[in-house]
């Protein structure tokens, strides 16, 4: 018989979990203590819900895969600032050598924040590897991510903010939550070049 | 065939010169002096890449923070990278690639005719410019024309390096 995960659609038990909606706001704290790189569709919305249009994050609308190379790009531009790269189960799988590639490149103040819901929000809800037995956080220990956490329960919350902010990363938050759908920020700028300026004017100070 | 180690030299040194502090490469022989240089060069951020696409997003993420960088990949990596180059054409970000080709002049490898042929006509048509260089005097002007394409344009600009600047290899 085939993975019951497989098949049974919904019947994996996220549903017990925590709404992404409660969980990453308290779990993220202060957005200003980093530079942002939001990966496409669910943490997109999660990070926009943090403060809509932040010109300390650049927030992806598409280039699935992009969300933890480009944190790379940041950290090593900017080493002595702490990057927060949010990404989904679902868009991290797309490009999970990435993953070596952050240990390859040295960065050490950089963390990833992975928004588990085990499904494709954007296309349906349909379930990902996650549900099927990929465990992430063994995968980003497998690629030698020095500090991991998962997190399930509220109390351990605390920990992973800590996490977040450890400058002897790179660091690796593997958040498992339900399948309820992320809250949409009212507003949204899908103008790219407009984020673009506006993230090198607020670090650089010119476009 | 040219002689790479005069041409990869001086191109590595004009890239530093002009600000890139961050090379991002898959290995191939044809950049093989630039990997080398920019592994030996503490001043400069020198990042393996698992295929090819991260290297795009990289370049992103690094002029995000007022930096600049290059990807050095093989022509095979073109096709892996035509999504990701989506984001440097939506959002005009200065991107510069050196391409190794293989699948044309002289290929002897049947598995790298059709990735090679399809080059050009796969980056056009994701918005990114194409510059290609046959001799080695051409390197350095190409170099420098792509640079200020992407860097003062806004654009994605590949230089593709070409079998009969560095040799077919024989099977």
């Amino acid at each position: 018989m085939a993975n019951t995960g497989a098949n049974t659609g919904t019947d994996t038990g996220s549903n017990l979990r925590m709404h992404r909606s409660d969980v990453v706001p308290q779990l993220v704290g202060d957005n200003r203590d980093f530079l942002i790189i939001a990966g496409l569709a669910g943490t997109a919305k999660d990070i926009e819900g943090l403060e809509l249009g932040a010109d300390n994050a650049f927030v992806l609308g598409g280039a699935m895969g992009a969300a933890v190379s480009t944190g790379i790009g940041l950290a090593v531009m900017q080493p002595d600032r702490q990057v927060l790269v949010a990404t989904g189960d679902g868009e991290l799988l797309m490009n999970i050598g990435a993953l070596a590639t952050v240990v390859a490149s040295g960065v050490e103040r950089f963390s990833i924040l992975c928004v588990d819901n085990e499904r494709y929000g954007e296309t349906g809800n349909q379930i990902t590897h996650t549900s099927m037995g990929t465990d992430l956080a063994a995968v980003a220990r497998g690629f030698g991510i020095k500090n991991v956490l998962t997190v399930t329960a509220e109390d351990e919350i605390p920990a992973a903010n800590a996490m977040l902010r450890r400058a002897d990363g790179p660091n690796f938050v593997h958040l498992k939550v339900n399948d309820g759908p992320p809250t949409r920020p009212p507003g949204r700028s899908w103008d790219a070049v407009e984020r673009k300026l506006a993230f090198r004017k607020a670090l650089l100070g010119h476009s | 065939m040219t002689d790479q180690t005069v041409w990869g030299n001086q191109l590595y040194d004009h890239l530093v010169e002009y600000g890139v502090s961050l090379f991002a490469y898959v290995p191939d022989a044809g950049h093989k002096v630039m990997i080398q240089r920019s592994l030996d060069d503490p001043s400069v951020a020198s990042v393996p890449l698992t295929t090819e696409e991260e290297g795009v997003a990289m370049a992103a993420g690094a002029y995000l923070c007022g930096g600049k960088s290059v990807l050095l990949m093989q022509s095979s990596g073109v096709g892996n990278c035509i999504n990701m180059l989506s984001l440097i054409a939506f959002a005009r970000f200065p991107f510069v690639t050196f391409v190794s080709m293989r699948g044309e002049f002289g290929e002897q490898n049947p598995w790298q005719i059709a990735m090679g042929q399809a080059v050009r006509p796969s980056l056009e048509s994701i918005g990114t410019l194409c510059l290609s260089v046959e001799q080695a005097e051409d390197v350095i002007p190409t170099a420098d024309a792509a640079l200020g394409m992407a860097y003062k344009s806004q654009c994605g600009v590949a230089v593709l390096l070409s079998q009969k600047l560095l040799g077919a290899k024989a099977f």
